[in-house]
């Protein structure tokens, strides 16, 4: 049968021999033994210590009430217990993140399944509602009958989140070990659909949330934070898990959040950090935020302009190639100075002995690293980019700008 | 020739001028930093001074004179303390009021509070659309004209900014408060008498007195301010590391607001008190008066300071309670949500300035009875909802570090326990006197 844990909440509870014992007043799950099971009962009995009835000594239940299988004298006393996840203090009106909806909502009652097992009834956590029922049930109980409510709340649209979806927010990590609480279901949710999600927590569970996802992940969040957001959490971060994030975040993500912090934290940080890694940022890091080279990535694929399409092709296979800035390869001539880009989608289309610089498109675009940043917003629209060459003063190129870096300076305007 | 002696004074000027760069860096580091989080106190603070707030001010100056000037200051340092707390708790734990009282107290608890607010407040925005109307009336434009276009101005400035585009409007609004210093000065009062009776305190044992003051503390803390001040920090994010510039921002915005409060009981005591024009009831009113005695411009300024207020009050009230709603009951809310994704908030939002417009508009509108019903309205919920601070604030599992010293509790708790013998004492007096009180 189905029971919800506000018809439970302040449930009579009698032991085998049919005596008083208590009122139900917290129920508590065990996610060391097993993620779903109500394993105890704490039984509240007035001015003397409350008890503990343990899952296999519960024999009925229904709404407003609960038989024990054995007497008052077999339950345990209550003592706290960190690694018992309590409903009532840990899961009612708190918020958890809905891995499904991918979001953050307020629980406003939890669903219980009656199963028997081996005489005894043991209660499931099926889902947890976050819809009309479940505030109706919170704002009606103990006002008007059980049978009444079940009636009332069987007419509103429901929205439950099954168990299995539902990621508890823990921002104290001793208790989140203890729980089983681990955000490895977070992992497989968009970067874009987390930062979004973070953005509605407290500062505390933030920082929890990052320090527990693996770098990878922790990297593609920060870089789709608002900046504001991601300095204070870098800022807090141990310095080491701080340096592994940054290493694996595009440099001129991370360059952008290394600038946003003070001079101190950012050096210590860049000391961190593998020496080429920290040197890219570094060389990023001088130049104007505002500027082409301030937004520019200084990780670009390029060959020189001589080399035949299954040349570049074999030496593209052999390299560990990020999808990212395979888009568009930048040519270089004889003396290292820029010639030129050539979409990957043209070398797609090229027949095999064809040169390089063959194919490239023209008009020949670049941007000098110390101009404005909207000179360079200025030719993406202007020649529909999606790709710009950033040059130093010698006309060698020495990064690139790509549409999203744009879009998304555009956006925060 | 000793060139190492020119190369090491050309490099100490360099070092200099490094120096200076270095210090102009900071200052505007440090001028951003506090930038990222001045609003929300100085906004709240402003918004007290309401319809409401600058028709019992008036009334207070035209009555009274100077002689309740000195009410001020404890009156500051009351809605520093509690406005305070409401900071540290947004700052420290990152969520709104709503969320705190929902999570610890529970869903039925949570409900209620929510309840009243949404009634409390929407006889507020009543009590602001009927100030914009009074003061429109000043410059004869009808209120059928007056109230839907306000409406429809604080609607569409909300549901088409974005947060910090508002709030900008917002500290501008704040700004235009300074009409009633210039409209102070224009009255040429007696400042020597009005900086004594401001520090030194005049109580006396009259009801009509004591009602007066009752009304002077209880319109300007209202309950809701708290919510939307707790809500303004979580929504910039400021961080524990910023809650001394968070600090800064409600003194400076509790000073201001006095500040304010000072200058419109100067300007009615210097003009309406000493030429016996004592019997005013409303900021409409004592406007209209000031003309023959201060001049045109003491008495156009005046009546803008109320459109300023009633404007801005009108559109912050269903901002606010829309927002302590949906974070409470667990809707989507926030400005920066679109209308999709928040419904219940928009809609919430919408039927408060709908209904609180419409009502002005009524031919026979009881406005006079609704202000009454939204100062006992305030009454009532004010010690429930700093009942409930107090409590969150000491909780030693949601604040840490942060919890009230002791020093700081006991004049917390004074203060909120003055305020709520007084708020109830107002609404006694509201509920069971013939005659408007208090605006």
């Amino acid at each position: 049968m189905q029971l919800y844990a506000t018809e439970l909440m302040g449930a009579e509870a009698y032991d085998a021999q049919g005596n008083f014992v208590g009122r139900v007043r917290e129920f508590f799950i065990e996610p060391a033994e097993q993620p779903n099971r109500i394993s105890h009962f704490l039984l509240s009995r007035g001015k003397f210590q409350p008890l503990m009835a343990r899952h296999d000594q519960v024999a009925s239940l229904a709404p407003g009430t609960m038989r024990l299988s054995v007497g008052e004298r077999a339950l345990a006393l209550y003592e706290p217990n960190e690694s018992l996840l309590a409903v009532q203090k840990d899961l009612l009106d708190q918020q958890i993140i809905d891995i499904s909806g991918r979001k953050v909502v307020r629980v406003n009652d939890v669903d219980l399944m009656e199963q028997r097992n081996n005489g005894n009834v043991e209660l499931r956590l099926t889902q947890v509602d976050v819809g009309l029922p479940g505030a109706v049930r919170r704002l009606l109980q103990g006002v008007i009958s059980p049978g009444v409510i079940r009636k009332l709340q069987s007419r509103l649209p429901q929205r439950v989140i099954r168990w299995e979806f539902v990621n508890l927010i823990e921002p104290d990590p001793l208790r989140r070990v203890k729980l089983r609480i681990t955000h490895e279901k977070l992992e497989d949710l968009h970067p874009a659909d987390l930062a979004e999600i973070m953005e509605h927590l407290s500062a505390a569970e933030r920082q929890g949330i990052i320090a527990s996802l693996d770098e990878e992940t922790a990297a593609a969040v920060l870089a789709e934070l608002d900046a504001r957001l991601t300095t204070q959490i870098v800022e807090k971060l141990d310095p080491g898990k701080a340096a592994d994030i940054l290493e694996e975040m595009a440099p001129d993500a991370a360059a952008d959040v290394l600038g946003g912090l003070s001079k101190e934290t950012s050096d210590e940080l860049l000391e961190e950090m593998p020496g080429q890694e920290a040197d890219e940022v570094r060389g990023l890091l001088t130049f104007d935020p505002a500027t082409a080279g301030g937004m520019m990535n200084p990780e670009f694929v390029f060959v020189g302009e001589g080399s035949t399409r299954d040349e570049v092709l074999q030496w593209m296979r052999g390299q560990e190639l990020n999808f990212d800035q395979l888009d568009t390869i930048v040519l270089l001539d004889s003396a290292a100075q820029f010639s030129g880009t050539v979409p990957v989608a043209r070398l797609l289309l090229a027949v095999p002995e064809q040169q390089m610089g063959e194919l490239k498109t023209e008009p020949l675009l670049s941007v000098p690293a110390d101009a404005d940043e909207t000179e360079a917003f200025e030719l993406f629209d202007k020649y529909n980019l999606r790709m710009l060459t950033v040059v130093d003063q010698d006309n060698r190129p020495i990064g690139t700008i790509t549409v999203d870096d744009v879009v998304s300076r555009l956006v925060k305007k | 020739m000793n060139w190492g002696i020119i190369t090491s004074s050309v490099e100490g000027l360099r070092t200099r001028g490094d120096d200076l760069q270095k210090r102009i860096r900071s200052l505007r580091r440090r001028l951003t930093l506090l930038l990222a989080v001045v609003g929300p106190g100085i906004i709240t603070s402003n918004v007290d001074n309401d319809a409401g707030g600058i028709s019992v001010y008036t009334q207070a100056g035209a009555q009274y004179g100077y002689a309740l000037l000195w009410s001020l200051i404890p009156m500051t340092i009351a809605l520093y303390v509690t406005e305070e707390m409401c900071a540290r708790m947004g700052v420290i734990t990152g969520k709104g009021l709503s969320d705190l009282i929902r999570e610890e107290f529970g869903f039925r608890s949570t409900f209620f509070v929510m309840v009243i607010g949404f009634f409390v407040d929407l006889a507020n925005v009543v009590a602001e659309f009927a100030g914009v109307a009074a003061a429109m009336q000043i410059f004869h434009v009808s209120k059928y004209i007056a109230v839907p276009v306000a409406a429809i101005i604080v609607w569409v400035l909300v549901l088409r900014g974005t947060y910090r585009q508002v709030e900008v409007i917002f500290l501008f609004a704040c700004v235009l408060y300074l009409s009633y210093l210039f409209s102070a000065i224009l009255a040429k009062p007696d400042w020597f008498e009005a900086a004594k009776h401001t520090a030194i305190p005049n109580l006396r044992f009259e009801s009509g007195y004591l009602v007066m003051l009752t009304g002077l503390i209880g319109t300007t803390i209202a309950p809701w301010q708290f919510f939307y001040l707790q809500a303004g920090f979580v929504e910039k994010k400021v961080n524990p590391r910023q809650y001394p510039q968070a600090r800064a921002d409600v003194l400076v915005g509790s000073v201001s607001c006095m500040v304010i409060v000072f200058f419109i009981i100067v300007c009615t005591a210097a003009t309406l008190y000493t030429s016996g024009h004592r019997d005013i009831t409303d900021a409409a009113q004592a406007a209209q008066a000031l003309i023959p005695l201060a001049g045109k411009g003491a008495g156009i300024l005046f009546a803008f300071g109320l459109l300023n207020a009633s404007l801005f009050a009108a559109s912050i009230l269903p901002l606010s309670t829309a927002h302590v709603i949906c974070e409470g009951l667990g809707f989507e809310a926030g400005i920066d949500h679109k209308f999709s994704e928040a419904p219940i908030f928009y809609w919430l939002y919408t039927i408060l300035i709908g209904v609180g417009a419409a009502i002005v508009l009524l031919p026979h509108a009881p406005l006079w009875k609704i202000l009454i019903f939204s100062q006992v309205g305030n009454g009532i919920w004010l010690p429930v909802v700093v009942i409930f601070i107090l409590l969150l604030v000491n909780r030693r599992d949601l604040m840490g570090d942060y919890v009230n010293t002791t020093t700081f509790n006991i004049i917390a708790w004074v203060t909120a326990v003055a305020m709520i013998v007084l708020t109830l004492v107002l609404t006694y007096t509201a509920l069971f006197q013939t005659a408007p009180p208090a605006g």
